[in-house]
């Protein structure tokens, strides 16, 4: 019982040096929030459309059979500006469907924006008072969604999205590879 | 209110002693003796003594109904902004926790309970979003740890304290013959 008591002290700073050492090791984010949204069918979209002359964007776009990105953007958001030229890749060379939302960002502010960058997205929305950015659990931009052609949310970046997060998911996922 | 004592030494003790002309007294009321001066510093004391932490809440999102208003300052309390992780929405001026109060406030008009206004927001943005955890399987270490630690602490303190108790204190051993030779020729110094 005594010897126990002496090796207690020891015993516990192990405990603490192995939880230490899988926190730095496996990747994990104490700061992630985390998504509710993966896994469960699309939330509601229901947005004027962004470019003058087109139809709103509704549920319907989301379940075309198809893989589509969702991406959240801000003209005033500087890392979509990095992570801008990601999407006209992805559009360009593997043409994929990428749906772009303006939140909180005047019509005459993110068109500029989109013209001087170009523009990605097959269809553009405008969340001007970031309601639908709230039903999608949104937490600031960017953010993307990656939605499976049956409309199941598969992937939630909170973030700019990167050159790893392309080739190791992103690409994978257009292919049909990533469930 | 931790400060208002302090502040009251602070500021009030002073201008009491100054008062007399030379005479150490209290500051006392009724006010008007006191003089215009002191009326002042007293007034800012008061004002010092009531400031709120400044809320995000703006003037705008303010509900005209009190009681509904009251409310929803209650739930953005227990509300946690996504954006800054440890204020609650109410304190926090990021753009999406103004969004959240403003669904809040939209909830509560709609005639939803406070559960309900919970319930929309875990929808969205999942336990986290709580800044008072629910009780589940997956907390169960964070609700229980501590007081379990607390019961098995005061059990081995008990265990310690009886043992202790029943163990008999042995009578010392008499002196021998040596040394009580040797107490003898130190008593007789």
């Amino acid at each position: 019982m005594r010897r126990l008591l002496f090796i207690l002290p020891l015993l516990t700073l192990a405990l603490m040096a192995g939880f230490f050492a899988w926190s730095l090791t496996s990747g994990r984010d104490p700061a992630s929030i985390g998504s509710v949204v993966v896994g469960r069918p699309a939330p509601k979209l229901d947005l004027p459309a962004l470019r003058p002359g087109e139809p709103p964007l509704t549920d319907a776009d989301l379940r075309t059979g198809k893989p589509v990105i969702v991406n959240f953007f801000a003209s005033w958001c500087t890392p979509c500006l990095a992570e801008h030229p990601l999407f006209t890749r992805l559009r360009e060379r593997e043409g994929a469907t990428i749906v772009g939302i303006a939140w909180k960002n005047k019509r005459d502010d993110a068109l500029p924006w989109l013209k001087r960058l170009g523009d990605p997205f097959k269809l553009a929305g405008l969340d001007l008072d970031g309601k639908t950015g709230l039903d999608w659990g949104l937490s600031g931009v960017p953010e993307t969604y990656l939605i499976d052609g049956t409309g199941i949310v598969r992937r939630h970046y909170r973030g700019p999205i990167t050159e790893r997060d392309l080739n190791e998911t992103i690409l994978p996922f257009l292919k049909g590879a990533v469930k | 209110m931790i400060g208002a004592r302090r502040l009251f030494f602070m500021f009030l003790s002073p201008l009491g002693e100054r008062l007399g002309e030379g005479v150490r007294r209290p500051l006392t009321l009724p006010l008007p003796l006191a003089g215009e001066r002191s009326l002042k510093a007293l007034c800012c004391v008061l004002l010092l003594l009531f400031t709120l932490p400044a809320l995000a809440v703006e003037p705008s999102e303010i509900l005209p109904d009190p009681a509904l208003e009251t409310r929803a300052r209650e739930i953005g309390r227990a509300l946690r902004c996504v954006v800054c992780q440890n204020q609650s929405i109410d304190d926090s001026s990021a753009e999406v926790a103004r969004d959240m109060r403003r669904a809040v406030r939209e909830r509560l008009t709609a005639g939803d309970s406070d559960g309900d206004v919970f319930a929309y927001m875990v929808a969205r943005y999942g336990d986290y979003v709580l800044l008072k955890p629910p009780f589940k399987a997956g907390t169960l270490i964070l609700w229980l740890g501590a007081p379990f630690l607390l019961l098995v602490a005061g059990a081995a303190l008990l265990l310690a304290a009886r043992r202790r108790r029943h163990t008999p204190i042995a009578a010392p051993k008499p002196l021998d013959e040596e040394e009580r030779r040797r107490l003898d020729a130190l008593l007789k110094g």
